[in-house]
């Protein structure tokens, strides 16, 4: 099997696991149970907090825990909405979010918020410019991601980050679920970012596991609320297991992240320089700075995505339409829409998503098989 | 663009008169401490200012460690450049947009130490003033209010740029002040004061009772996490437990409940009295702030200070509470404090102590329990433990629990 789409998912690893299994059977006490077993599943629950701090950068204070980057996601948005609302109803995003945050974004529009998307040039980038214009006395939320799921454009947060520097009451959100482990910690840490969302299963965590990092002072309303766990902006008996496998999971891919960059890098342009020679292909993402090492869009005109998924399939190479969560409900990409393609050709389009356990060998694999799809494709056409 | 070299100036000290040479000295000890896992950096304690030579150190992580030395009360992080004005130029340049947002203003100030530079103070003002203006669009002069000011040292050993004033801790080096005790519980108020008291220069010996099985063996750990925090700003700590079951129970046994307190108390003032004069201390400091608790009003306190005539010091007498939790909260320990295991002021509360207790009454119940055979077996039983900044008490699986993660 060749799986080329690790932004859908990627495998739990065996030593995450292995951590994982050892938690749910040896510590598998209350974090907030007084007793000495219960402290020693809260001391564990901190130890993974302050090792994912560490290795990010941040102080310990400033990890939340979640499920993953939807509700991520979701509790920046309402949090902030719901405790800001009094000093203003205006949110930013751009339009090519993850639904995610669209969708919490439509939800708190019907709820009276206004929202501006911001509008992204044919690369799918966003422009400072644009969000300059675009904030107003009452914006209380900037939310950009920072790596596009769909075709992989780095999103200028930096910049962003820059132009809030002159705004320091609003709240400044980075979706990263694509963009951890892709060589641009420090763009997403930058010096203004408030709140930043990740996402576990895509960097060989288990499922139902995430983290939040919020800035130190940053106030947010929480969506859960119960026991009181999280300092209490997060209520929810802790998931131990799946913390202690994330912080694993973490240390992993950081400690493998230059030779995986340098090598989804090398498969990248491998295919990009096979594939761009054919005329049915056009090319969606590029493989220069401005775009993540791991994702490569592109379509065959005239023939679907999900007929290129099949026939990929059928060799045992599983890649996909634009993104998981929209490729079973036939919407077209909305990257790709925002971006002005036209339907025809955006239904059209696949999603490579590379990941640190592909290899140089797989994609010689990948570009013999679809020179053998290639003229079957041409026939239909 | 990394610092090369801090210039610490001295506070208070270097009002000190005949004392300043022990207190350069202490202080430059006391860095020498704080800065041990850095070996390449090197401290130098002079009689106006101290110098740290950075030899390629972390300068962010050196100047967190500076910022919680007492005795510093600011410095300068610089760099060592050779005396060539492109160079320093260059380096000024840097400095300024760095920090520069539209509309801000700077100022070049020169200081020329070694005459034998081949421009003077005014030339040099002017030369990098003019680079400056050229290359930072929007930027202006102002001499009087600067937004940022580039300090610019000629010496004979080379050229020091710096533009950060860093605030330090204040306050005098720790061992300069003498050495007392501290009546450390585990709750909010007592590392706060410990911090104060360290603050003025008092090195601290940790006194904490314990109860077991009443308190928990987290109640302990958690009052030697606090200790090893606070030995991050005065080096290491003794930190003294001082068994308090036997007392507490003959207390509750034999002392109208009224009293449970303030006897209680006494007797924890008494021992903390006879172990500071066995350890050549010559003062007890506690966390009580006035009219906080029962055993925090000026009757109780006088019921309570009877027992000694050693000063007992309380830095903290006059503070809101929310003053003292920022404090907590700026020097680490609020999180701590605030972990929920009881300590030994916490167990044995009578529902409605006495806030006005009768010194009188204090004293005649007090004969109700064998205060000399309870004090001397305590005493035969505490247990001292040298506690260094930066261990680990509280999560004794750490090491475990770092193969799994």
């Amino acid at each position: 099997m060749i799986y080329f789409d690790n932004s859908a998912t990627t495998q739990a690893l065996p030593e995450v696991l292995d951590t994982y299994q050892q938690v749910s059977e040896k510590i598998w006490g209350n974090p907030s149970s007084l007793h000495n077993f219960g402290e020693q599943a809260f001391n564990l629950l901190e130890q993974s907090r302050k090792q994912i701090a560490d290795l990010v950068g941040v102080h310990q204070d400033e990890i939340f825990f979640t499920s993953g980057g939807t509700e991520g996601d979701n509790w920046v948005l309402k949090g902030t909405a719901i405790e800001k609302r009094q000093y203003g109803k205006h949110l930013i995003t751009t339009a090519v979010e993850h639904p995610a945050v669209h969708n919490s974004m439509e939800q708190l529009k019907n709820l009276g918020f206004d929202v501006t998307y911001l509008p992204v040039d044919k690369e799918g980038r966003i422009s400072v410019d644009d969000l300059k214009n675009a904030i107003r006395d009452d914006t209380i939320l900037v939310s950009v991601m920072a790596v596009n799921n769909e075709i992989g454009t780095i999103q200028p947060i930096k910049e962003v980050g820059e132009l809030l520097k002159n705004y320091p009451k609003i709240h400044f959100h980075i979706d990263a679920v694509q963009g951890i482990g892709k060589g641009i910690q420090d763009q997403i840490f930058n010096d203004r970012v408030d709140f930043v969302t990740f996402s576990g299963h895509k960097f060989h965590a288990p499922r139902g596991i995430g983290f939040m990092y919020k800035r130190r002072g940053r106030k947010i309303a929480p969506l859960m609320d119960g026991g009181g766990q999280e300092k209490g902006l997060r209520s929810g008996t802790e998931n131990l297991p799946a913390i202690a496998g994330m912080a694993k999971a973490l240390r992993l891919l950081f400690e493998k992240e230059p030779q995986a960059i340098k090598t989804e890098r090398e498969i990248k342009q491998r295919i990009i320089d096979h594939i761009s020679k054919f005329d049915k292909i056009v090319l969606f993402s590029k493989n220069d700075s401005g775009f993540a090492p791991h994702i490569l869009c592109f379509a065959i005109k005239g023939v679907r995505g999900e007929t290129i998924v099949h026939a990929f399939e059928k060799y045992g190479i599983y890649i996909s339409t634009t993104s998981a969560c929209s490729s079973k409900k036939h919407i077209p990409s909305s990257t790709l829409g925002a971006m002005k393609i036209p339907e025809s050709l955006s239904t059209s389009a696949v999603r490579i998503s590379l990941g640190d356990q592909n290899t140089l060998e797989e994609a010689d694999k990948f570009i013999e098989t679809f020179d053998k799809l290639y003229d079957e494709f041409d026939k239909l056409g | 663009m990394k610092y090369t070299e801090i210039m610490v100036r001295y506070g208070e000290l270097s009002t000190k008169g005949k004392n300043r040479k022990d207190f350069v000295s202490q202080l430059g000890k006391n860095t020498r401490a704080v800065l041990k896992g850095f070996p390449e950096v090197v401290v130098k304690a002079q009689r106006d200012r101290m110098h740290v030579a950075l030899n390629g150190a972390d300068d962010l992580k050196v100047i967190a460690k500076l910022k919680g030395v007492f005795g510093i009360e600011n410095f300068y992080p610089s760099i060592k450049l050779e005396k060539n004005m492109d160079v320093i130029k260059k380096t000024a340049l840097e400095m300024v947009q760095q920090q520069f947002k539209s509309g801000k203003t700077f100022k070049i100030n020169t200081r020329r130490q070694d005459k034998s530079f081949q421009y003077h103070t005014d030339q040099i003002n002017n030369m990098l003033g003019d680079f400056i203006l050229e290359n930072v669009p929007g930027i202006s002069v102002d001499v009087k209010n600067p937004d940022i000011a580039v300090r610019v040292e000629i010496r004979q050993n080379g050229a020091f740029l710096s533009s950060e004033l860093i605030h330090g801790a204040g306050g005098l080096p720790v061992g300069t002040g003498g050495r007392a005790t501290m009546m450390l519980s585990g709750g909010i108020d007592s590392p706060v004061a410990t911090y104060m008291a360290m603050k003025r220069g008092v090195r601290i010996d940790m006194i904490h009772f314990y109860s077991p099985p009443y308190t928990s063996e987290q109640a302990l750990a958690k009052a030697k996490q606090l200790t090893s925090v606070l030995a991050g700003y005065s080096g290491s700590i003794q930190f003294i437990q001082v068994p308090f079951t036997k007392i507490q129970e003959t207390i509750k046994e034999k002392v109208p409940e009224g009293y449970l307190m303030t006897i209680q108390r006494r007797m924890m003032l008494r021992l903390a009295a006879k172990i500071t004069t066995d350890r050549h201390c010559t003062g007890v400091f506690t966390g009580e702030a006035l009219g906080q608790v029962a055993s925090q009003t000026l009757e109780s306190m006088m019921a309570i200070n009877d027992v000694t005539n050693l000063p007992v010091l309380r830095p903290l007498v006059s503070m809101d509470k929310t003053e003292i939790i920022k404090i907590a909260e700026k020097i680490g320990t609020y999180d701590l404090s605030i972990l929920p295991y009881e300590d030994c002021c916490t167990i044995f509360t009578p529902p409605s102590p006495k806030t006005k207790p009768n010194l009188e009454k204090s004293r005649k119940f007090e004969k109700y329990i064998d205060v000399d055979g309870l004090m001397k077996n305590a005493l035969e039983n505490i247990k001292i433990t040298n506690i260094k900044p930066d261990e680990n008490f509280l999560n004794s699986q750490q090491d475990v629990f770092a193969e799994l993660l």
